[in-house]
């Protein structure tokens, strides 16, 4: 059952309820770094859990500690990417892979008996890479202001059609700060007037 | 109808759904005319706010005809009133209603002990917000439902068009709030933080309300010189450093009015270096805003000065300096703004063409054009400052 049909028990009878929808305000670029990000917190979990298992599939021994501070920088990645600062996290991400493909190159020297499962996981690793690269331009390229947005002058928009100098402090002539919102005021003005010579 | 519905963070989509329908004898339905995206719909947008639901409307800007009435509303609409909806629901007889306080009815809240156990005591009712405020489904939408609408509403003439009164639902009197919690005397420097549309608005507020200098802060020049178009002195805060400057521009003193149109989310930036932290700690959900603004208002502002918050904190924020805020004195106010209260005054100023709110909008689009529209307008892109929508 979708998530939007089971939130209706929290709505009262009059309120509408969607009936077919429409295009999301997501964009592809937007999708797919999500599902990165969610397959950053996947692996990085695993590096973190289980370093020992992954060293020795890989044929990189005594490298454990660094695949789990590894698995933390997946983690740490997968924050930004799956928030508003995508193209922040995917970035991350892509520094990432460098730093894997420099670790998993160590492994693929012909005297490694796990040879073998370290050119399937620089595969994979490259796989990926190719893919938060893909996301990281669609997510620039779909978010950025455009190349005349800072140079929009909207420097004729006064909406003060009487002018500003005539408009300068044209409401005190029949606005009074109501009592609740006052602030200002001296001691002298709360004086009682001294008394006439 | 058609309706922009939240279904995550940054996922807003233009969907189908029902039509609403009077639930209560003081309810209305209203035909919407337009709707406009508002700074504080980006919250939302960013996940940000607790308590959204998959299927919320969103929508708190809106304006449009009456085609449907309740029994117990009959005396005050009729069908085929033109009104604008203020986004605070309010009852108009509760204690907080007398005195003004719109915002924060007691009876509004149709959830409201969800928002005494996560504020203290209830707020107000508002339309296309969180379930904390009553989850009340907004206006960008085909129709709405306007509950208690025999009190929440606005009338408005004939011969004015849209663009000039859809903004007294809120970001006018909203802007005008954050002037008159500041009290402006002749002589006043204001400096007014974030050149969003209610800064745009609070600008022009503090202007006709006599301040002698306003100061506008911002980094986007587009915004920058929509606030210089109205006489403020515009300092850019990636350029020059906005305490300096303002210093400089008032003796050394600081500005006797501080106003925060910036609210939850500051601009990140290396030349912020508090607003990374922030950031960081927002992304973990160890801090709900980044306050870097409010930091700099109470550092900056004159000693016994006012400091005036309108853009919208949504829970917790760090590292506050109270501090220096109680050693020089300063005067805190704030609140969503009680909108009603304002109105009348508003509408009365925009007939006689004391101003013109509709300077701020830069885009316009049909309703289903609403999910780009508001990816468009958090990216600031194309020069987007305000978004009115048509359905």
């Amino acid at each position: 059952m979708p998530l939007t049909n089971l939130t209706g028990i929290a709505r009262s009878e009059g309120d509408p309820r969607i009936q077919s929808k429409g295009p999301s305000s997501l964009t592809d670029a937007d999708r797919l770094a999500r599902a990165l990000g969610w397959f950053s917190i996947g692996l990085g979990v695993v590096e973190l859990v289980a370093p020992g298992r992954i060293a020795r599939g890989l044929g990189l021994e005594h490298k454990e500690g660094l695949i789990r501070a590894f698995g933390a920088r997946e983690l740490a990645s997968a924050v930004p990417t799956l928030s508003v600062d995508k193209s922040a996290g995917l970035a991350a991400r892509i520094g990432g892979d460098v730093l894997d493909l420099l670790t998993l190159s160590t492994a693929l020297h012909p005297g490694n008996p796990k040879r073998g499962n370290a050119a399937v996981a620089t595969a994979l690793v490259l796989g990926v890479t190719l893919l938060d690269l893909v996301a990281y331009a669609g997510v620039t390229a779909a978010h950025r202001r455009g190349p005349d947005a800072g140079g929009r002058n909207y420097s004729d928009r006064s909406g003060l059609p009487k002018g500003i100098q005539e408009s300068r402090g044209l409401a005190r002539k029949d606005f009074k700060t109501p009592p609740d919102y006052r602030a200002e005021g001296t001691v002298a003005a709360a004086l009682p007037a001294p008394p006439s010579s | 109808m058609k309706a922009l519905v939240w279904h995550g963070k940054e996922d807003i989509r233009c969907d189908r759904v029902s039509d609403p329908a009077i639930e209560h004898p003081r309810d209305a339905i209203i035909k919407v005319t337009s709707c406009a995206i508002c700074g504080s719909d980006l919250h939302l947008f960013h996940n940000l706010v607790p308590a959204m639901l998959p299927g919320d409307i969103m929508g708190h800007e809106t304006m449009g005809e009456v085609v449907e009435v309740g029994s117990a509303a009959k005396g005050k609409l009729k069908k085929g009133d033109r009104v604008v909806i203020p986004f605070t629901i309010q009852c108009g007889e509760c204690e907080q209603c007398r005195r003004g306080n719109f915002s924060l009815c007691r009876q509004s809240n149709r959830k409201g002990e969800l928002g005494d156990k996560v504020f203290g005591h209830r707020t107000g009712g508002l339309f296309g917000y969180t379930h904390l405020t009553g989850g009340y489904p907004g206006g960008q939408a085909e129709y709405l439902r306007v509950p208690f609408s025999d009190t929440t509403h606005i009338k408005v003439p004939d011969g004015i068009e849209d663009e000039k009164l859809l903004f007294l639902s809120d970001i006018f009197p909203t802007g005008w709030q954050a002037a008159v919690q500041c009290d402006i005397q002749p002589g006043d420097t204001v400096a007014v933080w974030g050149c969003g549309p209610v800064g745009q608005m609070a600008i022009r507020s503090a202007i006709l309300l006599g301040a002698e200098q306003v100061v506008a802060i911002d980094h986007l020049p587009e915004r920058l010189s929509m606030a210089a178009a109205a006489g403020a002195i515009t300092i850019n805060f990636e350029e020059e450093s906005v305490v300096e400057r303002l210093n400089e521009l008032t003796g050394g003193e600081g500005p006797h009015k501080c106003i925060d149109a910036v609210g939850s989310e500051s601009h990140v930036s290396l030349g912020q270096p508090d607003t990374l932290l922030d950031r960081a700690k927002q992304m973990l959900m160890a801090e709900n805003d980044r306050p870097h603004v409010l930091r700099e208002a109470i550092y900056v502002c004159r000693p016994a000065g006012v400091i005036s918050i309108i853009g919208v904190y949504l829970g917790l924020s760090d590292k506050v300096p109270m501090g220096q805020a109680m050693n020089k004195g300063l005067t805190f106010r704030m609140a969503q703004a009680h909108v009603p209260r304002w109105t009348g005054d508003l509408l009365r100023r925009i007939e006689q063409g004391e101003i013109d709110p509709s300077f701020v909008i830069t885009h316009k689009a049909d309703l289903a054009d609403g999910p780009a529209m508001y990816a468009k307008f958090r990216d600031k892109a194309d020069g987007c400052i305000k978004v009115m929508l048509q359905p």
